[in-house]
């Protein structure tokens, strides 16, 4: 069944959609992650506009997020006060990282710098968790093995020192709101809502637990998505609803499976599986970058 | 019968607006079967039929053979074409090129080779083959082989479809009748689209004739295009509400299937 998009002025495929839709949203529910560093690219592969898909891709994510976000509401893994303190750094980062958009279009190759952070992040971070969360799976598997006790670091002697009772923390709310910031920055640039980079800054930077990390991220990337979809729209009128729907049908079912399969597995299985996962795409867009093009010209619209 | 007379009232605007010359004996009297085409929340594509006569006092002069070439363009608009290198191991775009008008949709039909049955300077003239539709002043100096850019346009859009040229899919009967059918691509953007038919003897064109085909959204696609271009506050808090309510929907669906 096709259906033609009418602000992306093409016509796709509604079930391939609908698929898309679904498999991010149950990655979403599981992990956690909004999906944007998978959805945007998806959409580009299958046709979309690029700025349509950055566009319509965040409103998706709004729907997929919200949905999950109720779920882990439900079982309390939600801290709000830290969600709100993430949040406030978040959108003062995303207004700062669509200046310095402008800026790299205004310089041209925006395409590029776009997939160098996607590979040089999803690099790095995924690296990162996978030795991590392999280490956790064969201390857990050495009989008699105890967990290593959470060390104090200089994060925790920093001042404006405020209680986190959902995650069980005493510390300064400046780590939290520099994150917010960094990953605020990243997220308008790279066109995500920056799940990816959240959830293992909490993790490994914050020490805040898994099981509350998931439905922390989630709450904050409701905003962040919600505050893109807003933007996109008024400036540039790249949000397609028609797009947007079927998408997120796929998206809201999907995240209510996922939500359930990630209750169901241990945190360091969930941890490996996503690192595996942010791996693949920072390896297919390397080899984007470095392998010859089949087509080494591209078109593009005057004044994009 | 209506369709022939609107292409008949049509004829009689378009006709003086071409420059032919002026001793044209042969006429064209064209119709098709839509100059309206509505693209719906299910467009997948359409097909135009253009059909028409040869309007002659004289016999057919024996000049060579007549033929036909149809051509059907979308609007035309500015594109840059940007190509890639290597550079420091990963593959960059280094030069681009503006092309200063190329037709978002450009389908030629003929009755015969291209080459054969129209002269070049004809082409020139009319703009008839597509690499004659597409208008490009030049490149800046910095840029080699800035041909390569037109033509890497060409190919990109003929790959989707957008640019066709089917030769020997005009069907001229004894001098006199013709048609053609041309598809239009599921892609299709909208604008006014324009449907030009040649008649050529020995390679030169002998009589033109042009009409406007309407491509336009319709239903819920124009609503959707119109709101988000006029009011799009309005529009991105609509996203955002159908987003959440969807969101919140789904949770509480699932949430009664399970208890």
């Amino acid at each position: 069944m096709q259906i033609y998009l009418p602000i992306a002025e093409v016509s796709v495929n509604a079930f391939l959609l609908f698929g898309i839709g679904g498999i991010v949203g149950i990655l979403s529910g599981m992990f956690g992650v909004g999906g944007g560093f998978l959805i945007t690219p998806l959409l580009f592969f299958i046709g979309i506009p690029p700025a349509v898909a950055v566009a319509t891709g965040a409103t998706q994510l709004v729907a997929s997020s919200f949905s999950g976000v109720l779920v882990h509401f439900k079982r309390r893994a939600v801290d709000l006060r830290m969600g709100t303190v993430l949040l406030i750094g978040g959108v003062t980062g995303s207004a700062l990282g669509i200046q310095v958009f402008n800026l790299m279009r205004s310089v041209g190759q925006v395409d590029l710098l776009v997939k160098l952070f996607y590979v040089v992040f999803l690099g790095i971070i995924g690296g990162l968790m996978f030795s991590e969360s392999l280490r956790a799976i064969l201390r857990s598997r050495k009989p008699g093995a105890r967990p290593v006790r959470r060390k104090h670091n200089w994060i925790h002697s920093l001042p404006l020192k405020m209680k986190f009772r959902t995650s069980g923390l005493y510390i300064s709310i400046i780590p939290p709101l520099v994150v917010g910031v960094l990953v605020g920055i990243l997220a308008a640039i790279m066109g995500v809502g920056g799940g990816f980079i959240m959830v293992p800054a909490m993790i490994y930077l914050l020490g805040m637990p898994t099981k509350v990390v998931v439905g922390t991220s989630l709450f904050q990337i409701i905003f962040v998505t919600g505050f893109t979809t807003l933007m996109h729209a008024t400036t540039n009128q790249t949000v397609d609803l028609a797009l947007a729907v079927v998408l997120l049908i796929g998206g809201v079912l999907g995240a209510q499976i996922g939500t359930q399969i990630g209750s169901k597995m241990k945190a360091e299985q969930l941890r490996i599986l996503l690192a595996l996962l942010v791996l693949a795409v920072c390896g297919k867009l390397a080899l984007e970058l470095l392998l010859q093009p089949t087509e080494l010209y591209s078109l593009a619209e005057v004044g994009q | 019968m209506t369709v022939r007379l609107i292409a008949l009232l049509l004829l009689a605007f378009a006709l003086p607006a071409l420059a032919l010359p002026a001793t044209a004996q042969e006429e064209v009297v064209a119709g098709m079967s839509q100059n309206r085409v509505a693209i719906t929340a299910n467009f997948d594509g359409s097909e135009i039929l253009i059909f028409g006569a040869v309007k002659r006092d004289e016999p057919p002069p024996g000049t060579g053979p007549l033929e036909v070439i149809v051509t059907v363009a979308g609007p035309s608009k500015p594109v840059i074409v940007r190509r890639k290198e290597k550079r420091f191991g990963i593959w960059v775009n280094t030069d681009a090129v503006e092309v200063d008008s190329a037709p978002s949709f450009y389908a030629v039909a003929t009755s015969g080779p291209l080459s054969e049955i129209l002269k070049n300077i004809d082409d020139l003239r009319y703009k008839i083959s597509i690499p004659r539709a597409i208008r490009s002043v030049g490149a800046p100096m910095t840029v080699q082989n800035s041909r390569a850019f037109t033509e890497a346009l060409i190919r990109i859009r003929s790959q989707k479809g957008l640019y066709l040229l089917d030769m020997n899919t005009v069907q001229v009967d004894q001098e006199t009748l013709f048609n053609t059918a041309i598809a239009l691509p599921a892609n299709l953007t909208e604008g006014a689209y324009t449907a030009r038919i040649f008649l050529t003897r020995g390679g030169n064109v002998i009589a033109a004739h042009e009409t406007k085909i309407d491509v336009q959204k319709v239903g819920l696609e124009r609503w959707l295009f119109n709101l988000a271009h006029e009011l799009p506050l309005a529009y991105g808090i609509l996203s955002l509400v159908i987003a959440i309510s969807a969101g919140w929907g789904a949770s509480a669906v699932f949430r009664y299937l399970r208890s």
